[in-house]
């Protein structure tokens, strides 16, 4: 479902090998996928259930091999649930989740543990991802001992040296040997990015990999995932709530409000031509480095409800400033707008994706 | 003559490990109801600056020369006594997180009375009462939910309730430090636009903190870029921006994304910033520039003019300033 | 080179470095430098005494003339009610009394370290169910269970160890819990499980070392509560009659009724013995509980 690969950053170079996939056929497919957590403790519903935090209410889209997927969306909407419940570090409630076609939503035990070495976690907190207990060695080796490669010591250590030598750590010898307490940020995001390529994995899921970084320093950390891509054909799926950063990195985004992807396209299509009213409020009010540039912003009102009392009908209406301008109509209060393809590659969950004009 | 005039202030850690260069000869104007942006990456000095009017620096930091005069009064050197006045009253701070700092265990609306308690203690429980619901219901607060604690609000209302502490005793001048970078995009421009209404009705001078250049760009009349400690450029914000004179601050520039223009990728900044325990020689940017000459190897540039109210601390660029 | 240096002997050479480090940490810093000199007063009594000054401590006095003598010439510390040196008393004593501590601290740490990782790392009914288990073993009465025991099976020095052990390990067991739910959410943690890392890998590699250092500063703390619990139980006579210890000396003491005769130097010097060690644990424990505080060192 790709549209023409990103016009910016390093290519995605060469024709991707698709390994044992037929063409076509996406790395990871999620349909319907459904996270609910029962709320302990506090009040019960007025009919004496109790109340169901709806994380992720039924989310479908397909990664292909090789692409960069942006999940964007304001905190508490979904998407790190969303990206960990792919992984299977959250057992869904609902719907399914395929990888390479074959079915791994209610997979277990040595089968799971096997799949985990195709798909690798890269965490936001660059101090908090490493143990501090650890050298840089032992960080990068442990995925290595816990799967079984590399079972010689030399063997390892050649592994461990080439991944850290690919996330543009050098020397690597030096620094395999120190503890991340002696490392900046950068560096010790490097190290959780060769920690995540050692074993040589298929998908990547970044959970805001840059935010806690400075800003020039987060630009070397982006070409390397990049490049990565380019060479050793990583898809990566990419979590963040920086709407520009996602337009700058990624291949598509996805808009996540809610538990629910209201919006999903060609990254610089959704960015540039937004059609949900949700999507266009954020897109109005990002901050850009030139003054005066600001075009006329949707500013909504209030935060967005809790995942346990979603509201009914389209879940953004009751902060939809298009459904004001449109004078109310009943139907965003009363059914539920299914995510449907509007152009090519271009899906929107709203029953007027054309309508209305900013205020 | 301006708000605050800051003038070549020098603050520096003493550490068990050595004296940290916090801030290295900065100046800083801000005439009233303006609002300068203080731009930088960690370590660069902003927070030390900013803190050191209204005279909230902790223990082992020490201003070493240089002078802050906040409405023609000299503030460094004023006997704790006379700060108190000047803080809160004058000069008030939202710090860089605050929002997870309010008491647990207290009612918001105790909290936002606390300064007006504390800095203006003849005001009756009445009227102190009554401002606190003024200032709830100006920072976009219904007064009734005063009556709730902390938890029961959402990030981005505990920052309102920040907000609208800090505007409690009436200030000239607010100090916010990184306001609204823990906060997503729609919250932050909610934050952003209060902030701007406020002074606009007030007349709030302000100065902004942040790593956000976009979040200067779109709030601030005029911005200081700062770089390991010392002032990299400063001036109209529109200027900074349209034509950056500093290496840095270009290269600082393209590291934020522009989604109203064509889509580029990123550029970052090779390198690291420098020991400020080290003593400076020539210019603190020179190992990360791309233009340098020998001269910026030897020689600490002092801020030039650039423009009209533009300047920068280059050998590249400009007149020397007068 | 690089193979041995990354190998088991590496980390084994980190271990020892960063213990050195923590060493001469404690060393600098005053009260801990305090606590560990009188330590090795302490230590040194214990160990050496019998070895530098050849006595026996039960050598009763030979005439009514020897019993409850004032400190003189030939008895550094004077004698007690059966004309026994004291000063050989305190000296076995020290040696009691440590060992009583020691051992019965190690089955608490242990025991509390083990239930306190399991009970912390397990979710659901497992991890409540321990800690039910604890809660019930840290009401249990120290005084009326070794009365119990004492009356089943003897008075020894086994029991004494015994039950300040299954004591004292409750709470040992609470900190390790509390420190293990909160390492639990940390991102390393989350990130090792996603991995693939199996629970024990998880518990055993990067809860456990980090854990251990709390655990370490708070054993010193209970060593001193042990010494202090044992001299409490053989003060109130459930000690072992056959071996001295401080806490038996005070016992005989008042018994004797030394206290109301102005025996002073009967009374003195196991009594200043308890403070003395209680308190150089203490200081120790307090000082390593600062220095090994995980908030250091990560930024």
């Amino acid at each position: 479902m790709s549209d023409t690969p990103a016009t910016c950053g390093p290519a995605p170079g060469g024709p991707l090998a698709s390994g044992s996939l037929p063409t076509g056929e996406p790395l990871v497919r999620v349909e319907d996928l459904r996270v609910e957590f029962p709320v302990r403790g506090g009040a019960r519903n007025p009919d004496g259930s109790r109340p169901v935090v709806h994380a992720v209410d039924g989310v479908s889209f397909d990664l292909a091999r090789g692409e960069v997927l942006a999940l964007v969306g304001e905190s508490g909407c979904g998407k790190t649930t969303i990206a960990k419940t792919m992984l299977r570090l959250i057992d869904p409630s609902g719907g399914r989740i395929s990888y390479r076609g074959q079915d791994i939503t209610r997979l277990r035990g040595k089968e799971l543990r096997r799949l985990r070495a195709r798909f690798q976690l890269v965490f936001q907190d660059p101090y908090e991802s490493l143990d501090p207990r650890q050298t840089v060695y032992e960080i990068v080796s442990e995925p290595l001992i816990i799967h079984g490669r590399g079972k010689e010591l030399a063997e390892r250590t050649r592994l461990v040296f080439a991944a850290l030598e690919g996330a543009g750590l050098h020397p690597a010898e030096e620094i395999a040997g120190r503890y991340p307490h002696h490392l900046s940020g950068g560096q010790r995001q490097r190290v959780a990015i060769a920690a995540a390529m050692v074993l040589e994995p298929e998908l990547i899921v970044a959970d805001e990999p840059v935010s806690m970084l400075d800003v020039s320093f987060r630009a070397e950390i982006l070409s390397l995932m990049l490049d990565l891509r380019a060479q050793r054909q990583f898809t990566y799926l990419f979590i963040t709530h920086d709407l520009s950063l996602a337009w700058v990195i990624a291949d598509r985004i996805a808009v996540v409000y809610l538990g629910r992807i209201v919006e999903a396209g060609p990254a610089d299509d959704v960015i540039q031509r937004p059609t949900h009213p949700y999507t266009r409020a954020l897109v109005s009010v990002i901050p850009v480095p030139e003054p005066g540039a600001e075009t006329d912003q949707i500013v909504l009102t209030g935060e967005a409800p809790s995942p346990s009392a979603i509201p009914p009908g389209c879940r953004f209406n009751p902060r939809c400033w298009l459904r004001r301008d449109m004078g109310d109509p009943a139907i965003c209060a009363t059914e539920d707008p299914q995510l449907l393809p509007t152009g090519p590659g271009r899906t929107v969950a709203c029953h007027f994706p054309e309508g209305g004009t900013p205020r | 003559m301006a708000l605050l005039e800051v003038r070549d202030l020098t603050i520096r850690y003493r550490t068990t490990a050595g004296e940290i260069r916090a801030v290295d000869a900065a100046s800083l104007d801000v005439d009233a109801g303006e609002a300068v942006g203080l731009a930088g990456e960690s370590g660069c000095g902003k927070t030390t600056l900013a803190l050191a009017i209204p005279g909230l620096l902790p223990a082992n930091a020490e201003v070493v020369s240089g002078s802050i005069r906040l409405d023609g009064r000299e503030l460094i050197g004023l006997p704790e006594s006379e700060m108190e006045k000047v803080r809160w009253r004058e000069a008030s701070v939202v710090f860089q997180g605050a929002m997870n700092a309010l008491n647990p265990v207290r009612r918001v609306d105790e909290q936002i009375a606390e300064p007006i308690r504390i800095h203006e203690p003849g005001t009756s429980a009445n009227e102190a009462r009554a401002r606190v619901a003024e200032l709830l219901e100006r920072v976009g607060i219904p007064a009734a939910r005063g009556r709730e604690y902390p938890h029961e609000f959402s990030g981005g209302m505990r920052q309102r309730v920040m907000i609208a502490m800090a505007l409690a005793c009436r200030p000239r001048l607010i100090i916010a430090d990184e306001p609204v970078t823990a906060l997503d995009v729609m919250v932050q421009a909610q934050i952003l636009r209060l902030l701007k209404d406020l002074r606009a009705h007030l007349g709030l001078a302000m100065i902004l903190i942040s790593h956000d250049l976009s979040v200067i760009a779109e709030t601030c009349d005029r911005a200081v870029v700062m770089y390991a400690g010392r002032t990299a450029e400063s001036g109209d914000v529109r200027a900074i921006f349209r034509s950056p004179a500093h290496p840095y601050t270009q290269a600082l520039i393209r590291a934020f994304p522009n989604v109203r223009r064509e889509r580029t990728f990123v550029s970052g900044i090779p390198g690291y910033p420098p020991d400020l325990m080290s003593p400076l020689v020539g210019c603190p940017f020179v190992d990360r520039c791309t233009v340098g000459i020998e001269r910026c190897r030897v020689e600490t540039p002092a801020l030039r003019r650039v423009g009209p109210a533009h300047e920068a601390a280059c050998h590249l660029v400009g007149e020397s300033a007068s | 080179m690089t193979a041995v240096t990354f190998g088991a002997g590496g980390r084994l050479g980190r271990v020892g470095a960063s213990f050195r480090a923590n060493w001469s940490l404690l060393w600098a810093d005053r009260l801990g430098r305090a606590g560990l000199l009188l330590l090795a007063i302490v230590f040194f009594a214990a160990l050496l005494g019998p070895i530098l000054l050849p006595f026996d401590p039960t050598a009763v006095g030979h005439s009514a003339a020897d019993l409850l003598q004032p400190p003189s010439a030939t008895a550094w510390l004077g004698t007690d009610e059966m004309g026994r040196q004291v000063i050989w008393e305190t000296i076995a004593g020290a040696r009691t009394s440590l060992v009583v501590g020691l051992v019965a601290t190690a089955i608490s740490m242990v025991v509390g370290t083990f239930i306190g990782l399991t009970a912390g790392y397990s979710r659901g009914t497992m991890g409540e169910g321990l800690m039910r288990v604890t809660d019930f073993f840290l009401v249990i009465p120290t005084l009326p269970l070794t009365i119990v025991l004492a009356a089943l099976l003897g008075q020894s020095l086994g029991i004494i160890i015994l039950v300040i052990g299954l004591t004292s390990w409750p709470a040992t067991a609470r900190i390790v819990r509390s420190q293990v739910l909160s390492l639990r959410e940390r991102q390393f943690i989350v990130r090792i499980q996603s991995l693939g890392a199996t629970d024990l890998r998880t518990v055993g590699i990067h809860i456990l070392p980090n854990v251990l250092p709390l655990v370490f500063a708070n054993t010193v703390l209970v060593i001193a509560g042990s010494i202090l619990a044992e001299a409490t139980l053989a003060f109130l006579g459930l000690g072992d009659p056959a071996n001295v210890s401080w806490g038996t000396m005070l016992h005989f003491a008042f018994q004797s009724g030394a206290a109301g005769r102005g025996a002073w130097w009967y009374i003195i010097p196991p009594g200043l013995g308890i403070v003395v060690t209680v308190l150089a644990f203490t200081l120790v424990g307090h000082s390593l509980d600062r220095i090994l505080n995980p908030r250091l060192r990560n930024r």
